[in-house]
């Protein structure tokens, strides 16, 4: 990629960085025992957490780096965080 | 129209003619009457613009830096310990590749506190990234703005410059000044066009963090444009002689030159002394000249090898002290001339205001014909 | 190129003389060139300005060892002593005192112009502001201003009941010290 004068890009770059292949662990969501709280969605520093239709949550795997704030906060214990591979 | 003006004002009345769009500024001894003079000429609405009073020089730079990013044609000046703390900002405008104008009132920096005169503050600033120009008189610090303006702008180069012209020396001297009119300036220095600016509907993020695969590349793209800067400034120069009919295309200004063995090196104000230093040893049958630096960065290494090629000893006045070195145009004339043969002899001089007379530049064309130097001169030994 | 070294006591105008008398001088036909010894600014204490004289341009930047004229704003000053330093052979001084010329201790070959420009200052002005005053007698004592171009100055830099007032007293002491209009 050639370099900019002083740096400077355009937004949207980081919609291409991938970054769900960082993850280690994978945060499992059990629709079944969410409460809907949404504390999931807040506290994701990825912003990649999204609420479905029904009024539940789910990860987006494109961009989860698996760092479990989301199964820490669950006041539900809905999110299980499960180790990509062994 | 000559007429006689303080130099601040004549200063104030440039920036006024270069029309700026954002003025931010922080007042300090001696550029104060500058910063004066144009918030009243924005209250008086003879400036389009804006004058943001700020709480320091830190903030005074960021918000001509925010404004240079958002496209306006920005202004500021400043001196001593307020350029120390504009600091951090003057790498990141250079870095950032935004341009603007800064007049310094030249002063020497604290501790002990000195109010008075010598180039410590903007030789600290030499590795910024900001192209620095030095004054002589008024009227070269006048011109020198729209030059730096152009240069600035100049879409090759896009990095700040500094005009510096001596604190009080020049800052609080009235004398006759050229002031060109505003249809002569509009006919040399077109609007600013930015080169990309920061705009809500067609956003961009500029200066975004660089890892070590990019940094490098970065500052030699720097580096490269500050090379550009030395070319488009001899251009812009010769454009504004062929404008105004004053020259200031070259870098350097050889004084007396021709058949000289011995040739001084120095910049700004001092200039003016030694040149009529060097007037009274010509007549004496003394075969001394003056190289003037009026670009210090970039540093106009290939125009000194080429004036200077036939004398057999510089003395190099320096204004500034790179404290555990010496004087810093003396080390960077040595590099320059380094294999020449000729001897290079350093003289930090006039430090903090101290006077520099005829009989000083001649005391030091001795010293430097007997080889003695890379030393303090004249300082008081009865007081160590 | 002539040289004018101006002593006097900070809040006394001083520096305003120098860029005054420069002015004047620029309107008057020649290049010159005002600047302060530069100090920090404290009422009553001794302060020294300076102005150039040339038919060309300036470029001297030391101040002013070996002038050719020395303005006294105050004869108290003469008590320090260094108001005549460097005094060129028939330079003049114009000081400001109520004594003869005999009376002051000048080196020889300087021409001593005395005038009682505080009673002057005070009768026209109603403050003891001596600069202007003594802006006259300089016109008058050197002719290096044309008094013409001295009000012009003056008016330039005073708002308009406060440049009639200074106008007068300068023409007064122009009148004093014997110039002719």
């Amino acid at each position: 990629m050639p370099l900019t004068i002083g740096c400077a890009a355009r937004p949207g770059k980081a919609r291409r960085n991938l970054t769900g292949s960082w993850r280690v662990f994978r945060p499992v969501f059990r629709p079944e025992e969410c409460t809907k709280c949404g504390l999931c969605a807040t506290v994701c520093p990825e912003g990649c957490v999204i609420e479905t239709e029904e009024g539940t949550f789910i990860p987006d795997y494109d961009y989860c780096k698996g760092c479990g704030l989301c199964a820490e906060e669950c006041p539900a214990k809905a999110i299980e965080m499960v180790q990509e591979e062994k | 129209m000559l007429k006689i003006t303080e130099g601040s004002y004549a200063v104030a009345e440039a920036v006024k003619l270069c029309r700026p769009q954002v003025i931010a500024a922080y007042p300090i001894t001696p550029q104060t009457h500058i910063v004066e003079a144009l918030a009243e000429m924005v209250a008086n609405c003879e400036i389009d613009g804006e004058y943001i009073t700020v709480e320091s020089e830190f903030s005074a730079l960021s918000a001509c830096l925010g404004a240079s990013a958002a496209g306006s044609r920005a202004y500021s000046a400043t001196t001593s310990q307020g350029l120390a703390l504009m600091f951090e900002v003057c790498f990141n405008m250079a870095g950032l590749r935004l341009p603007m104008v800064m007049t310094i009132a030249n002063r020497a920096l604290g501790a002990p506190l000195s109010i008075w005169n010598d180039h410590q503050d903007t030789i600290s600033l030499r590795d910024s990234g900001w192209f620095q120009l030095y004054a002589e008189d008024n009227q070269e610090a006048t011109d020198l703005h729209f030059i730096a303006y152009k240069v600035s702008e100049d879409h090759n180069v896009l990095l700040p410059g500094m005009v510096c012209f001596d604190g009080f020396i020049l800052s609080h001297t009235y004398e006759p000044v050229d002031m060109p009119v505003q249809e002569e300036v509009d006919g040399y220095l077109p609007p600013f066009t930015p080169y990309h600016r920061l705009d809500a509907g067609d956003p961009i993020s500029m200066g975004m963090y660089a890892t070590p695969e990019y940094y490098m590349e970065f500052r030699y793209q720097i580096q490269q444009a500050m090379e550009q800067a030395g070319k488009t400034l001899v251009a812009a120069g010769k454009e504004f002689s062929e404008h105004f009919g004053r020259d200031y295309g070259s870098l350097v200004e050889g004084y007396r030159l021709d058949g000289a063995d011995t040739a001084l090196i120095a910049m700004g104000s001092v200039c003016g002394t030694i040149k009529d230093a060097v007037d009274e040893m010509r007549d004496a049958g003394r075969k001394v000249g003056l190289l003037k630096l009026r670009a210090f960065r970039p540093f106009p290494e290939r125009e000194i090898v080429a004036a200077l090629n036939n004398v057999n000893t510089v003395a190099v006045l320096d204004k500034n002290i790179s404290l555990g070195n010496s004087g810093a145009a003396g080390t960077e004339v040595k590099a320059a001339l380094a294999g020449s043969g000729i001897t290079v002899l350093d003289y930090v001089i006039g430090l903090g205001g101290r006077d520099v007379r005829k009989r000083d530049i001649a005391r030091v064309v001795d010293l430097a014909e007997k080889g003695e130097g890379d030393m303090f001169y004249g300082l008081r030994t009865e007081v160590l | 190129m002539r040289e004018l070294r101006i002593h006097g006591r900070g809040g006394q105008g001083s520096v305003t003389a120098a860029e005054l008398i420069a002015v004047a001088a620029f309107e008057s036909g020649v290049y010159s060139q005002a600047f302060p010894a530069f100090g920090v600014e404290r009422r009553g204490a001794p302060v020294q300005a300076f102005v150039r004289f040339s038919d060309g341009r300036v470029r001297l930047r030391s101040q002013i060892y070996e002038p050719d004229y020395v303005i006294v704003q105050d004869s108290s000053l003469i008590r320090n002593g260094g108001v005549f330093d460097g005094m060129k052979e028939g330079g003049i001084a114009i000081i400001n005192t109520e004594k003869p010329p005999s009376d002051i201790e000048a080196p020889a070959g300087v021409k001593v112009i005395t005038i009682d420009a505080t009673s002057l200052a005070l009768e026209v002005l109603g403050v003891p502001i001596t600069n202007t005053t003594l802006m006259g007698a300089f016109a008058a004592a050197t002719g290096e201003i044309r008094m013409d171009a001295l009000e012009k100055a003056l008016r330039e830099r005073f708002r308009a009941d406060l440049a009639d007032k200074n106008v007068t007293a300068a023409r007064r002491a122009f009148e004093m010290v014997g110039g002719a209009a």
